[in-house]
């Protein structure tokens, strides 16, 4: 662990610590919000100042599907499984995004420049198929569409 | 009742004035241009809002214009869109490149931009204004009424238009029996999914031991296809805080828990605000308005688990726990969050509690069904023209949602199907258009109203795959602490998976439906138990396409 990472460790668990292990979820939340993912080293901190076992923050961080044990790319690309994105070609999407990237569901490209996972829903259903790439959403989503919002993340890393 | 104390009458004074002056602020205005900014935020509608202040400061007209961003009209095919006051003109598919052309011909000229005006697709004119549309003609805003009207992160919008009178109203002029006996008599059932009648549920929680009650809002909208429970929390947060401090003070509960989806930074972001502005205007904290009441309300965000929808798995989940479902022989208005007396209920569902207060029960009853009272948002998705959010009163046919409001079918396509409610749900051929839509008639029907979610079908759509997806859906879903739904979904899927591929085997019909009678029967929460429904609706209306990929070779089926 960096000390960069221990002192922003020590800042969440200020601010919810002294709340219990009712806070843990809001605390693994921030974590996974400044890390991107969730560092054993980290957990272990917590499981250590808090006093709860590192079993229950497994099973808390393996539970939810917002957690990350495993680093993220520099770009996250979300594919929308939802039903409305189902319908109108999500899963050809997703195959055209690993097709490209050359990576599976969940894995992160050997330059670290993109991760890529499908998600339920995200309630943008009137703009289906959509994928989201960090907090930019694009709608209508072609593979055409896909091999240009990849080039314009990829310049984006060159630079 | 309480006399009217000095405490009291002071408060509501000073309500008052901020009323009085936010509608004043406004007046002052030539025009107001309002631009949804929560839907139509995912089209860059920020990047207009930022346009618009440059543009009118260019033009040095920026005393004269209001520029309010708003929460979703509901008309999201035309998206982003705009309302330009006075005149009303609605604009749609609005970029930022627009901004000039229209500060200058209708800011200024007074004239509408054409190009931007609605087109009637059948007679090829165009539109000025909104409620001129025939998305909105057979609609009934009632509850997302202020979405796309007010900004959503100004308490004095909300003030100006009515809001926290019904809280002033129960408060002062209402005993808690008196509160819960309207709601009761309101008929309103629970807008989450199983529509539950909402005023027995808070009888209960109030009668139930306990000097510590909770009151919690799910906003853990999971049903993929379903998104007005966003547009309300990002659209109108007040609305549904008010709702539940006139819940808490009928329950006598003092604290309460909104519990948002982590998929909504924005809800989560509006809502703390709506949060910060009430406790500053003593609507929320201690003896709010000068009454003897207090209640606070602080939001947790879920983790990505659809299962947290479910009411014992969200409090297990508020507890800080994996979000695993309790058993459901003991009732959470006796013993939920932390064991204490809890009064869950959707965020819909809050948000019609201020109506109620404020019309009262009978105006409540004479909209919608003998069963089902009220209106219901609905998210019309999936292969129609006009994919949006649409509030209907009850009873109204699937044939007017999809056709009249929805627009029909997208060109090219025929209707084939269209799913409600979510994976618990299940899928209504075209011999069910006229059908009303309620609570009791879609769960006749084999489906049900869940939270809202209406996904269209054309006939490209291969029910059995359809069916195959649910089922996926929900293996990664189910907490897997029960058998009949852990195991069930999982033989399930490898039944359809075999059917999709050709590879099926002469009884795997059969043992399809005995399977999922069985998990309807035996899981433990409503996840499971509902879980077969979108397997068993399409066995029920579309047997033949099961048959047909049955019988086809490996390979050869419609959905591989």
């Amino acid at each position: 662990m960096t000390a960069e990472q221990l002192a922003r460790t020590e800042r969440i668990l200020e601010k919810f610590g002294s709340r219990g292990e009712a806070m843990l979820i809001a605390i693994l939340q921030e974590v996974q919000k400044e890390e991107h993912y969730l560092p054993k080293e980290i957990l272990e901190s917590i499981s250590r100042k808090m006093d709860i076992p590192m079993t229950r923050i497994y099973a808390i961080a393996t539970f939810y599907k917002s957690f990350s044990l495993k680093p993220k790319g520099r770009h996250q690309i979300k594919v929308c499984t939802g039903t409305a994105c189902h319908i109108k070609g999500a899963a050809k999407n997703r195959d055209e995004i690993m097709r490209r990237l050359g990576i599976s569901d969940g894995e992160v490209t050997a330059d670290r420049n993109f991760s890529v996972e499908t998600v339920n829903c995200l309630g943008t259903c009137a703009l289906a198929p959509v994928i989201v790439v960090d907090d930019q959403y694009y709608d209508g989503i072609t593979p055409a569409k896909i091999k240009r919002t990849l080039e314009h993340y990829s310049e984006d890393h060159d630079e | 009742m309480t006399n009217k104390s000095a405490k009291e009458i002071q408060a509501r004074i000073r309500l008052d004035a901020v009323r009085d002056a936010a509608g004043k602020r406004k007046a002052k205005y030539r025009h107001i241009v309002r631009v949804c900014n929560t839907g139509c935020r995912s089209r860059r509608s920020s990047m207009i809002v930022d346009a618009l202040h440059d543009a009118v400061l260019a033009r040095g007209i920026e005393k004269e214009v209001l520029i309010q961003p708003t929460g979703c009209h509901g008309f999201c095919e035309f998206g982003p869109v705009m309302v330009v006051e006075p005149q009303g003109f609605f604009y749609g598919k609005v970029t930022a490149a627009d901004v000039p052309e229209i500060v200058s011909e209708t800011l200024i000229d007074g004239n509408p931009v054409k190009r931007l005006l609605w087109t009637d697709p059948d007679s090829g004119r165009e539109v000025l204004l909104e409620r001129d549309i025939p998305f909105y003609h057979r609609q009934q805003k009632l509850v997302s009424r202020k979405c796309g009207s007010i900004d959503p992160t100004s308490i004095e919008d909300y003030l100006a238009e009515g809001g926290y009178r019904a809280l002033e109203k129960a408060l002062f002029e209402m005993r808690p029996q008196e509160v819960i006996e309207q709601v009761e008599s309101s008929g309103l059932r629970g807008r989450g999914g199983g529509g539950f009648p909402v005023g027995r549920k808070w009888r209960s929680c109030r009668q139930a031991e306990g000097l510590v009650k909770y009151v919690i809002a799910n906003g853990d909208e999971g049903d993929p296809g379903a998104f007005m429970d966003r547009c309300l929390m990002e659209g109108d947060p007040h609305s549904i805080l008010e709702g539940m401090i006139i819940g808490a003070y009928a329950i006598g509960a003092h604290e309460g828990f909104l519990y948002v989806r982590d998929e909504y930074p924005l809800a989560v972001e509006h809502l703390s605000i709506a949060i910060g502005q009430a406790e500053q205007h003593g609507l929320l904290g201690e003896e709010i308005l000068g009454s003897q009441f207090n209640f606070t309300v602080s939001i947790n965000r879920g983790a990505g688990a659809f299962v947290c929808g479910e009411s014992t798995a969200l409090m297990n989940s508020l507890e800080g726990k994996m979000g695993e479902p309790r058993a459901k022989y003991i009732h959470t208005v006796e013993s939920g969050l932390w064991g204490r007396p809890s009064n869950l209920n959707n965020v819909e569902t809050w948000a019609n509690v201020p109506l109620i207060i404020n019309e009262g029960p009978q105006w409540f009853r004479d909209i919608g069904t003998n069963g089902s009272k009220g209106t219901k948002i609905f998210s019309v998705v999936g292969k129609v023209n006009n994919p949006g959010l649409v509030e209907v009163p009850m009873g109204t046919t699937l044939r007017e949602i999809i056709f009249d409001i929805g627009g029909g079918i997208t060109p090219g396509s025929q209707f084939k199907a269209v799913q409600t409610g979510g994976p618990s749900g299940g899928c209504l051929p075209a011999s069910r258009l006229d059908m009303s839509v309620d609570f009791d008639l879609l769960s006749d029907a084999g489906s049900m109203m869940g939270s809202g979610g209406m996904i269209v079908m054309d006939e490209r759509t291969c029910m059995v795959d359809l069916a195959r997806y649910y089922i996926g859906f929900l293996i990664s879903e189910s907490c897997g602490k029960c058998v009949p739904c852990r195991e069930g979904l999982a033989q399930m899927n490898e039944i359809l998976t075999g059917i999709c591929k050709g590879q099926a085997h002469e009884q795997d019909i059969d043992t399809l439906q005995e399977l999922a009678l069985f998990m309807r029967d035996a899981s433990l929460c409503g996840l499971g138990q509902t879980a077969p429904n979108p397997v068993l609706s399409t066995l029920r209306y579309f047997r033949s396409e099961y048959e047909a990929c049955a019988s086809a070779s490996v390979g050869r089926t419609r959905c591989g």
